[in-house]
């Protein structure tokens, strides 16, 4: 993603740090939110934006970081009811024009549907490739 | 009629006996399994053992011809997700959450989920007794068009001793009944009002105040 954008990133995990760490290094401000102020070791020593260690479902929390001024909000925790909360307030409450949401259990993908929130789907994501790859002939 | 409430620990036990007492069909989801336990062998109610935000789940249990689906765990991403849940794909018309953080009950009821507070509730009460220690209760009737309060006349501000019919009570504004010495009494208006009286005032919010400062005398 080209740079300059501000960026907030809920859930310091595997998933989230990796993105919060390419969308700083291409530019972008990023704000890293996570409950546990350990995950964000995950972070590399070149990540140029911010941490706010608390719960993101607490509007004080969001608040705390800016996220009014969000062009951008992921909510990438391991939680689906708290990525589902966290988006709809970040859109409802703080008029963050796009939000995309992690959802780990595909059968959730219905709700966020029905609420038009964007989301991606490891897991169903994970199961296309490897469908498609098993499909493919064995290249050797 | 069935009642679905999704929650763990005590407040689902009571939430549950409640219900059953006024004839409910009771169904509680609980991730515990120690509460499932112990709520299967002291309520008739049927219990679950699992997360009633899971789609799954709640699929299971016919949502769809609920009366209406409480949402009480102590979290309040979770009690949105069911309560979105039961209300978006299972069309239940009345779904309730409970709110653990108070600055959450708006932004829930912006999202179309109603919401209650308990620690919102219990500090609403602290804030009243700690403005005005003589007001006991107040209670918004309709939506908050009508107060109900009780309060306790400590001291003579030019209201005892005389008729009510004398005291030339603000418009929209009633002495519902007095309670002395255990008794309770509608007023007419030749009922005079004693020292250490407790009254039960019906106001609206326009004239609240005035008539609250009225029988407490405080003129702030």
């Amino acid at each position: 993603m080209a740079g300059d954008r501000f960026v907030v990133i809920v859930g310091c995990g595997r998933l989230g740090s990796i993105l919060a760490n390419r969308l700083s290094l291409s530019g972008n401000y990023v704000v890293m939110i996570d409950n546990d102020e350990a995950a964000f070791s995950k972070l590399l020593p070149e990540y140029s934006g911010f941490t706010v260690q608390g719960d993101a479902t607490e509007l004080d929390v969001l608040r705390q970081a800016h996220v009014e001024r969000a062009d951008l909000l992921i909510a990438a925790t391991r939680e689906d009811n708290v990525n589902l909360m966290v988006a709809q307030v970040a859109r409802v409450e703080f008029g963050v024009r796009r939000v995309i949401a992690r959802v780990n259990e595909p059968m959730r993908e219905d709700v966020y549907r029905i609420l038009s929130i964007e989301t991606v789907s490891p897991t169903s994501v994970a199961v296309d490739l490897f469908l498609r790859l098993a499909e493919e002939e064995d290249p050797r | 009629m069935k009642v679905l409430i999704v929650g763990e620990g005590r407040s689902v036990f009571f939430l549950g006996r409640t219900f059953l007492s006024e004839g409910y069909s009771v169904t509680v989801v609980d991730r515990d399994a120690e509460d499932c336990v112990r709520l299967a062998r002291s309520l008739r109610v049927t219990v679950v053992h699992g997360d009633g935000s899971d789609p799954a789940v709640l699929e299971e249990l016919q949502p769809h011809d609920c009366r209406a689906v409480l949402a009480v765990t102590p979290r309040d991403h979770d009690n949105l997700a069911v309560c979105q849940l039961a209300r978006l794909k299972y069309r239940v018309s009345t779904t309730v959450a409970l709110v653990n953080d108070p600055d959450n009950v708006p932004v829930f009821r912006r999202l179309g989920i109603s919401a209650f507070s308990t620690i919102g509730v219990i500090a609403s009460m602290i804030e009243q007794h700690a403005a005005l220690d003589e007001v006991i209760s107040l209670i918004p009737v309709g939506e908050g068009q009508v107060n109900i309060s009780e309060l306790l006349l400590r001291n003579d501000c030019g209201v005892l001793g005389r008729p009510l019919s004398e005291l030339a009570l603000p418009p929209d504004s009633l002495v519902a009944v007095i309670l002395r010495d255990d008794r309770a009494i509608i007023p007419r208006g030749n009922t005079i009002l004693q020292l250490l009286d407790r009254i039960v005032l019906i106001t609206l919010p326009g004239n609240h105040g005035r008539v609250i400062r009225m029988f407490t005398g405080d003129d702030s």
